[in-house]
């Protein structure tokens, strides 16, 4: 139960304790974010930089402060250092995407989703 | 075919396929099958990443740092001289770590006001509102403004030092040992240290004797 003091705590302290990651793709996001630096794809600075822009490119696009405004620059700046990398494109990416999403929808209910399904 | 027709069939078809992912999580799938296709990484880390920081042990692990630091000077001295090297003795490894002490005329706060740099290693992922532009930008030009939001009160003549961590150095910083628990070992102090004590947003740990004691 809250005490008199903690209900007057302000609209930042409001958010202390909500769950670190909504979805779990926001978990993925920073998963493979810290795989990639550890490998060397791209260096700590550069992920810092790349977030740090799209970040500000939300705020200043108007985007909700909030967490899901947050882990879609995180992803949208993954997807920019690894395009940067080229192993893997944004036409794959794009491509692969859609393969999964026709993947989910011909696969019945409760099977597994395997990507072949969507080929 | 009327409005209630296409409804229902549109629900049946929900039923019949599995449920389909949102957009963004499409294509972290994407990213992901890609990338463990090229050798860039390995599908068992990432899941053993996700498992670890979901659990949030990250905050446990700082806290059994300062718990140290606490009750060994020499391992305290050590720490404040390199972070880095002196958590290596818990077998953590956390780049550029920089510890900043409380006392009770300092007071240290971390914010990354670029984007989220934190350590990562001994405190877990960062809370929502670290990540929030509100902390970011508010942290700095009105860190009292912003302690007072989570309860922290602190007199005119306690200076405020608020460090702006960056992808080559993160902080952690000691809060101060509350009176009243002299005698207490390591483990029942780590029990002790909040993560937002380690972050500087919360600053006095003696009422949270009663509930570890």
């Amino acid at each position: 139960m809250s005490t008199p003091e903690e209900l007057q705590l302000g609209p930042l302290a409001a958010h202390d304790g909500e769950p670190t990651f909504d979805e779990p793709w926001h978990a993925q996001v920073l998963a493979l974010a810290f795989a990639l630096a550890k490998v060397e794809v791209f260096t700590p600075a550069e992920w810092s930089d790349a977030l740090g822009a799209e970040l500000r490119r939300a705020t200043a696009e108007g985007e909700p402060d909030d967490q899901n405004t947050y882990y879609a620059a995180a992803l949208t700046a993954l997807e920019g250092l690894i395009a940067a990398d080229g192993r893997v494109t944004s036409e794959g990416l794009s491509a692969r995407a859609e393969q999964w999403r026709r993947a989910y929808l011909n696969t019945p209910h409760g099977q597994p989703v395997e990507l072949s399904a969507g080929s | 075919m009327t409005k209630h027709d296409s409804d229902t069939i549109a629900d049946i078809h929900e039923e019949l396929h599995s449920h389909l992912p949102s957009e963004p999580a499409l294509r972290v799938k994407a990213l992901e099958s890609l990338l463990v296709e090229k050798g860039m990484v390995d599908s068992a880390a990432v899941d053993a990443w996700i498992e670890v920081y979901t659990e949030d042990i990250g905050p446990k692990r700082g806290a059994e740092v300062v718990a140290r630091a606490w009750t060994d000077p020499d391992f305290k001295a050590r720490l404040l001289e390199n972070g880095s090297e002196a958590i290596q003795e818990f077998g953590l490894k956390q780049n550029h770590l920089e510890v900043v002490e409380n006392t009770p005329e300092i007071h240290n706060i971390v914010v990354c006001t670029l984007c989220s740099c934190y350590p990562v290693s001994v405190l877990g992922v960062p809370p929502t509102w670290y990540k929030m532009a509100a902390y970011r930008s508010r942290a700095v030009r009105d860190p009292r403004g912003v302690l007072s939001e989570f309860g922290v009160e602190l007199t005119d003549d306690t200076e405020v030092r608020v460090w702006d961590s960056t992808a080559e150095l993160r902080y952690l910083v000691v809060p101060q040992r509350p009176a009243g628990t002299e005698g207490w070992d390591e483990a029942k102090l780590a029990k002790l240290v909040s993560r937002n004590s380690m972050i500087g947003t919360e600053r006095d740990l003696s009422s949270r004797i009663a509930e570890v004691d």
